[in-house]
């Protein structure tokens, strides 16, 4: 998809997120006194309420939670088709990461396909891909 | 707060009541300017309710103007009231709210609390229009400095709702063995009943045939699936009930509401808001599934009446696609009919408001070819198709 990727604005609360891939890491912002894993990251934890939240680097594999094989180009230089998937990742239960599952024909996806994230890096931006494992 | 029904104990007085509905022209790429549509639905319904505009004390409207992009809302309630040369003692326009028909929820506690005593309650879209007219209706900005929740979804191709919906659609298939063939009915009804709705964008029906052969937007919809921008404004207009005496029209009662939002995030949410929604609903009323006579289920896309039938009830969860599997039970002569006036597949992207603007006109018998038979007396409107969602149930008592 050789398309240029609709520039996330940085800010505190999304930068570990977006800048994570530089140094490969799959950034998910986590509770340090309950555990729970907090996305969208914000500042403050959705389950405990606590503020003592930072980004952790989770292993970045998953499976495909469900997925659609988008035909429609909705910006002018979208190659079409392409699979927009939502991963749940192993490791950061209850977060579910819309993305792309690249690297294979878009017909030889489905629901329950083992993944790992590979990311293209755009402007500053590590956006984080699926591809099938095995 | 449960609402008395049928026998005794209703206080008219202490109800909220839909006592007009109106209509603009519906079209694509119209000319006429936003507030002149709404300026039309609004005359049309004043004059349905028997009301002038003096009388008029509230405004409420959903989602209120939205500057990023005019053509999803191209009107606020102020812009009303300063063109009616209103005086209101009550008004909202809020994004921030269950889902579309919230507004006339809104509006319904407005009344009953004594803060209005009638309240036009407006959607007005202009996306075709405005999208044909860039130079007037900058389009949004999708590809730089994205924030909010469009950063978590625009980067990956996901621009819109059709992508969004399409997944639990497929998620459907895999977990529930919903077919393509089941989801079309939602579109060959549609179009089937806007055939006869003369307002309705869509003049004819829909074959199997047809559907099959579209050309796919974000599988598993097609073209049909999907609803298109349209321009247009609807209004109702709703009343206390100790105002009635003022109304010429057939009153219809709003008997209960529901709305939810558990994840606002649609790619966190594991299931649709109808399903919180539609659940909540029935503890708001003693009426029950078997006493609905129509059902007007927001359908922006094929899936979501299928998540309203299964979230309200009408059938297990997973059993949505069955049930209208041949699309016999949600024909206008079948056990529960439709989006009778052709949903927004059909008659156009009304976003919300067309499923009231119907329920109404199906209540008071007044649908002409597309008239439902026998007596109906209670409908459910819906509206929101992804984590948020509303629900009305409106009856003639």
């Amino acid at each position: 998809m050789a398309w240029q990727r609709s520039r996330p604005r940085l800010d505190n609360e999304n930068r570990a997120f977006w800048t994570g891939g530089a140094e490969g890491k799959l950034n998910i912002m986590k509770c340090n006194d309950c555990g729970g894993f907090i996305h969208p990251p914000r500042e403050i934890c959705r389950h405990c309420q606590s503020e003592n939240v930072a980004p952790h680097a989770v292993t970045g594999t998953g499976v495909v939670d469900t997925y659609t094989v988008n035909h429609q180009p909705w910006a002018k230089d979208m190659e079409v088709p392409f699979v927009i998937a939502r991963v749940a990742l192993d490791d950061a239960p209850g977060v579910y990461l819309t993305t792309n599952i690249v690297n294979c024909p878009v017909d030889a996806v489905d629901i329950d396909d083992r993944v790992r994230v590979v990311f293209e890096e755009q402007d500053g931006i590590w956006f984080p891909l699926f591809e099938k494992v095995g | 707060m449960v609402s008395p029904v049928r026998k005794g104990g209703l206080n008219v007085a202490q109800e909220a009541y839909i006592t007009g509905i109106g209509m603009s022209e519906v079209g694509v790429r119209l000319t006429r300017s936003a507030l002149g549509l709404t300026l039309d639905a609004v005359k049309e319904a004043i004059a349905d309710a028997g009301l002038t505009l003096d009388q008029i004390d509230g405004v409420a409207t959903y989602p209120g103007k939205m500057q990023s992009f005019l053509g999803f809302s191209p009107v606020s309630s102020d812009d009303l009231i300063e063109v009616l040369g209103l005086k209101t003692r009550w008004h909202i326009g809020a994004a921030e709210a269950t889902a579309q028909l919230g507004a006339i929820t809104e509006a319904a506690n407005a009344v009953k609390a004594g803060l209005a005593r009638h309240v036009v309650c407006f959607r007005t879209v202009y996306e075709a229009a405005a999208l044909a007219r860039p130079e007037e209706f900058p389009p949004l900005e999708r590809r730089k400095d994205v924030s909010g929740g469009s950063q978590w979804v625009s980067p990956f191709g996901a621009f819109s709702a059709a992508n969004w919906t399409a997944q639990f659609a497929m998620r459907h298939m895999k977990r529930y063995g919903l077919t393509r063939e089941q989801l079309a009915q939602v579109a060959l009804n549609d179009h089937a009943n806007a055939a006869l709705n003369p307002r309705a964008i869509v003049k004819k029906p829909l074959t199997m045939d047809e559907y099959m052969s579209a050309r796919l937007i974000s599988t598993p919809f097609c073209l049909y699936d999907c609803d298109r921008f349209t321009d247009a404004s609807t209004v109702v207009i709703v009343s206390a009930g100790d105002a009635l005496d003022e109304i010429k029209a057939t009153p219809i009662r709003i008997a209960a509401s529901a709305g939810s939002v558990e994840r606002y995030s649609w790619d966190q949410a594991e299931w649709a808001g109808a399903y919180p929604t539609g659940r909540d609903l029935w503890k708001n009323t003693d009426y029950k599934p078997k006493d609905v006579d129509t059902v007007q289920f927001y359908d922006g896309f094929a899936f979501q009446p299928i998540t309203w039938l299964e979230g309200l009830g009408f059938c297990e969860v997973g059993e949505g696609g069955q049930f209208i599997e041949g699309g016999k039970r949600i024909a206008r002569d079948g056990e529960l009919p439709m989006n009778t006036g052709g949903g927004q597949l059909g008659w156009g992207r009304l976003h919300g408001f067309g499923f009231a603007y119907e329920s109404v006109v199906q209540l008071r018998g007044d649908g002409g070819a597309r008239q439902i038979a026998g007596d109906p007396r209670v409908a459910i409107a819906t509206s929101g198709g992804g984590p948020m969602a509303a629900a009305l149930l409106l009856t003639r008592d």
